[in-house]
Order: structure tokens, then C-alpha cells, then sequence
């Protein structure tokens, strides 16, 4: 039926176009995950009253984060060929996509991250600082699981912006369905591919979302 | 078993500078149960939170139980804190963690093993009476019991000294009852010593032993708290003591109640504390033949017995009413005659 409908479409090529489009925002959200929590730890540690109060790193990182975010994310895979080149050895394919995704999403996410810890209940911290906690345990203990349901939103809003990333990434040739929906539809003028192309990203994008309400709600307590 | 010697916090914000504590010296016995009132802003809370080194001392030494927690640097500071417990106004519970974890959460820090750690808080849910709620997040909880999950937490490592800073100053009068009596009670079972920080001399009246009134941040009367109630000296602690007993004024609408019984004795008997004579009235009125009118007073229970002033009308034979004056001058409750128609 799906040829009948879409005579262009080669069903093979485009299960395996989406396939790569979860394969990069998948990784890529993994990657996102770790670093922007990194970011968002040292943002939120570093700043004025925090555990670790540093005045000039929380400007460095501060500096890195939105100099980051302030890059069109286009224009940032072309900046970032030679470092893809050298981590990958090649500047083709979904893997090749994947630093330009994570440096791309983790300042964002790092963001995001700084906003959900500073909801954290400062009296929380300090009962945990009065129990004799370590930093350590007040990070993993504490922070991290108190805000959870907002680390959760914050990573589904973020892997939307992902799939949307993976799809620019596709027209410089990483893959994927924006990669498909490009070269075989908008090129070829078969504008049946790029609808089918479009109605699947569309769903992904659903199927992020529905997952990560679904898990920030079930995690939030309050 | 507490002492604090020269104890000062200075905020230095751009500009200003402002003394929270101010050369403090104070010393807490064991076992005690000690108050410390004042006004918000009297510097109270910055107080009870530089005896765990929440606040960072600007000057002077705190030692509690012979070791001297302002010479501790960071990792002996955290070992220490383990043994010292803490409760706050708004609870600080993890919302995370249902009650059984969040007790578990101070067994965590210091090390326990699992199987200890578990029966360690059970037998605290039922010290605390959260016996079957163990497994409530705080969100499902009313505020009493989210206090009682935070005295259990603040128990968990057998602290010698329990900080209690505002613990009942979010919660209604009944529930601030209960938690008051929890409190006695944990400090009668185990011992501890507590410190207290209030605004509210029902607090102080109800539980504590000692009270120390705090004013710019620093203590200006101190002292048991019955003779605090009886002689309050500052005009703080006056204040503070009318929040219980009522004001001045209230007594002096006496006057006006005393012309309108035209008879017999009016007098003013003076309860300082001490139980033993708690059934005074009712002795009196067995012993000798004249009828007693109660005609206004307010009695308050402190930890030290009653306390609290009654005015009375003693009417009956001149000569028996001298000798019941005189049988309660011999008790340990002062009598006033305040008029005299016979």
C-alpha cells in the first residue's frame, strides 16, 4: 500500500533512514545527557552561595555555555568538520553527526539542568549539610533525585530540538530521515517522499514527548 | 555539656555590617531541654545554626560535649554534625524519598549497613508514631507528621544534642502540643539535650527547663524558666511573658469587679511553681468555715509546676478568714489582700 501511495518512496532506504535518525538521537541524547548535567552541576556549584563558589570558573563555564548556544547549529557542523574528522575519520554518516549533536544540545540541556537544581529546596541541602553529608552525597543523594521530573522534562524538550538537529545534519549527508527527505525527496522533486519523511519525524517527536511525560510524571512525588 | 564562649556572627553585606550574635557566652547542661526567645531578627536562628557551623562563627568558641566544634576542620566537622541532630520550621524533608528513606538518609550518610540501617528506622517510625505510614511520601503527609519523619531523621544517629530551629512555628496549636510532648518525651527516654528556638512562650512555657531571651543578638535575661515568668526584668521578656499570661491591663479590671462584691476578703494568691499545693483551694475550704469565690485568675502550667495568679473572694468570720491568710501564708503560695470590708 505505502508504494502504491507513495510511488517514489524505497521502503528499504527509508526504514533505514529512520533507523538512523533514532540511532543519532538516541546517542546524541545519551551524550547530551551526561555533559549537560556536567554543565549544569558546575554552573549551579560555582555560582554565588553555592557548595563550590568560584566566581571565575562559573564565568568560564557560563562563557562556554552560551557562546555554544549562540551558534546556528548549521553553521556549527560545518565550524566543527575538522574535530569530526580527527574523533571519527570521517565527516559522512550518522556517526559523524554525533559531536555537532552533543556540543549543539548540552549547553541547552546545561541550561536547563542550572534552572531545575536552583528549584531544589535550599533547606533540603542544608538539612543533608547538617546530617553531616558529603558533597558527593549531596550531589547523587540530593540534588540529582530532587529533581528528577525536571531533569526528565528538560531531556525531552531537548531531544526534540535533537531530532530537529538530526534532520539539518541529514542535508550535509549524516543520514537519517531529513537526509532521505532531502536528497531523494526535495532533490529529485518527489515531494511524496518528503511528506512521508516529515509525517515520521512529526511522530518521533510524539513518541519523545509522550515518554518523557510519562516518566517525569510517574518520578514526581510532590 | 554545651558551652559558648564569646560567640559572634558579622553579616558584611557591600556596605553595611550587621552583628546577628553578639559576644555570646552561655552554658547548657546536660540533659536539658533549653528555649531561646526573641523577636524575628533577634539574631535566634543565625544563633542555633552557628552551633552546627551552618553559619560559619565570625569569633569566639562553641564546645559540645567536650569537643570543641569551632577548631574542627571540614571532615571532622561532617563526623561531628552526625552527632549532633537538627529539625526546622518548614521540615526539609526529600520529597523523593518516601518516610522510610528519608529517615534511613542520616544512616546512609554515616555508613550503616543496610540490615541495621532498616531496623534502626523502624524502631524509629515507632518512637515518633508514624507506625504504617512508613511507606507515605512527605507530600501525603499533614504537617505534624512530616515534623515527626524530621525529629525521627534527626534522631537516627543517636545525636547527643537535638537543634530544634522553629519546629513548631509552621504548624497549628494542637499539632505544636503534640510535637512539644514528643519532644519531652524523647528528651526524658534518651536523654538528650535540646535547643530551642522560638518566638512563642507557649513553647518555652510547655517544655523548657531554661530560656534565654535574645534582643539584637544578644542574650538580655536568662535564667529558670519560672523565674524568668515570675521576674522578667527586660521589657522583651515582659512582652514575651504576656503573650501567656495576659497583660497588665486584664488584672487591672479587677478594680472594677472588686467594688462590685461588697463583702468579705479579696485577695490575690500568687502560684510560683511547685506542685505541692496545687489542691490549696479545695484544702482551705475543707479545713476551715468560710466560703471561697473565685472571681478571676489565670493558672499556667511550666515544667517546674503551676504558675499564674487567681484572685479570690474569702468571705466568712473576720477571725477565721485571718487564719486561712494566715494558712496560706505558710504555703509556698504568696497571698495579697488587695481589700478588706470587714
Amino acid at each position: 500500500m505505502l508504494t502504491k501511495l507513495f510511488p517514489n518512496l524505497d521502503v528499504q532506504d527509508f526504514w533505514l533512514a529512520t533507523y538512523e535518525t533514532f540511532y543519532m538521537t538516541l546517542l546524541a541524547l545519551v551524550g547530551t545527557f551526561i555533559i549537560g548535567i556536567l554543565l549544569g552541576l558546575l554552573l549551579y556549584l560555582t555560582s554565588k552561595g553555592g557548595i563550590w563558589q568560584n566566581k571565575f570558573l562559573n564565568i568560564i563555564v557560563a562563557a562556554i555555555v552560551n557562546i555554544f548556544r549562540a551558534i546556528p547549529f548549521i553553521i556549527l557542523i560545518l565550524l566543527l568538520f575538522p574535530f569530526t574528522d580527527f574523533l571519527i575519520g570521517t565527516i559522512r554518516g550518522p556517526n559523524a553527526a554525533l559531536p555537532a549533536l552533543i556540543i549543539g544540545a548540552a549547553p541547552f540541556y546545561g541550561r536547563l539542568v542550572e534552572i531545575a537544581l536552583k528549584e531544589v529546596d535550599k533547606g533540603v541541602v542544608e538539612a543533608a549539610k547538617a546530617m553531616g553529608a558529603k558533597t558527593k552525597t549531596i550531589i547523587f543523594r540530593v540534588l540529582l533525585p530532587e529533581s528528577m521530573p525536571a531533569l526528565i522534562s528538560g531531556i525531552t524538550v531537548t531531544a526534540i530540538s535533537l531530532i530537529g538537529y538530526t534532520a539539518m545534519a541529514g542535508v550535509i549527508g549524516a543520514g537519517g530521515l531529513g537526509d532521505y527527505a532531502y536528497f531523494y525527496g526535495f532533490q529529485r522533486r518527489d515531494f511524496d517522499v518528503v511528506f512521508v519523511c516529515t509525517v515520521f519525524i512529526v511522530v518521533i517527536v510524539f513518541i519523545f514527548q509522550f515518554i518523557g511525560d510519562y516518566i517525569s510524571s510517574k518520578l514526581d512525588k510532590r | 555539656m554545651i558551652s559558648i564562649e564569646g560567640l559572634s556572627k558579622i553579616f558584611t553585606s557591600n556596605k553595611s555590617q550587621i552583628t546577628a550574635v553578639d559576644d555570646l557566652t552561655l552554658d547548657i547542661k546536660e540533659g536539658d531541654i533549653f528555649g531561646v526567645i526573641g523577636y524575628s531578627g533577634a539574631g535566634k536562628s543565625t544563633f542555633v545554626r552557628l552551633l552546627n557551623r551552618l553559619e560559619e562563627p565570625t569569633g569566639g568558641r562553641i564546645i559540645i560535649d567536650d569537643q570543641e566544634i569551632t577548631a574542627l576542620n571540614s571532615s571532622q566537622l561532617r563526623l561531628a554534625r552526625q552527632e549532633i541532630g537538627m529539625i526546622f520550621q518548614h521540615f526539609n524533608l526529600l520529597w523523593s524519598r518516601t518516610v522510610k528513606d528519608n529517615i534511613a538518609f542520616p544512616l546512609e550518610i554515616a555508613g550503616v549497613p543496610k540490615t541495621e540501617r532498616e531496623k534502626r528506622v523502624q524502631d524509629l517510625i515507632d518512637l515518633v508514631g508514624l507506625t504504617e505510614r512508613e511507606n507515605a511520601y512527605p507530600s501525603q503527609l499533614s504537617g505534624g507528621q512530616k515534623q515527626r519523619v524530621g525529629i525521627a531523621r534527626a534522631l537516627a544517629n543517636n545525636p547527643k544534642v537535638l537543634l530544634c530551629d522553629e519546629a513548631t512555628s509552621a504548624l497549628d496549636p494542637e499539632t505544636t502540643n503534640s510535637i512539644l510532648d514528643l519532644l519531652v518525651d524523647i528528651n526524658q527516654k534518651l536523654g538528650l539535650t535540646i535547643i530551642l528556638i522560638t518566638h512563642e512562650m507557649h513553647v518555652i512555657r510547655k517544655i523548657c527547663k531554661q530560656v534565654a531571651v535574645m534582643e539584637n543578638g544578644k542574650i538580655v535575661e536568662q535564667g529558670e524558666v519560672l523565674d524568668v515568668f515570675l521576674r522578667p526584668k527586660q521589657q522583651v521578656t515582659k512582652k514575651f511573658v504576656e503573650q501567656v499570661m495576659g497583660t497588665n491591663d486584664e488584672n487591672e479590671g479587677i478594680n472594677h469587679l472588686i467594688n462590685t462584691y461588697d463583702h468579705g476578703k479579696i485577695v490575690r494568691l500568687h502560684f510560683i511553681g511547685e506542685t505541692t499545693n496545687q489542691a490549696l483551694i479545695s484544702k482551705v475550704a475543707k479545713e476551715f468555715t468560710i466560703d471561697i469565690n473565685i472571681l478571676q485568675g489565670k493558672i499556667t502550667q511550666t515544667q517546674a509546676g503551676a504558675y499564674g495568679t487567681l484572685f479570690v473572694q474569702l468571705d466568712g468570720e473576720a477571725g477565721e478568714v485571718d487564719k486561712v491568710i494566715d494558712f496560706i501564708t505558710h504555703t509556698s503560695v504568696e497571698v495579697e489582700v488587695i481589700r478588706d470590708a470587714n
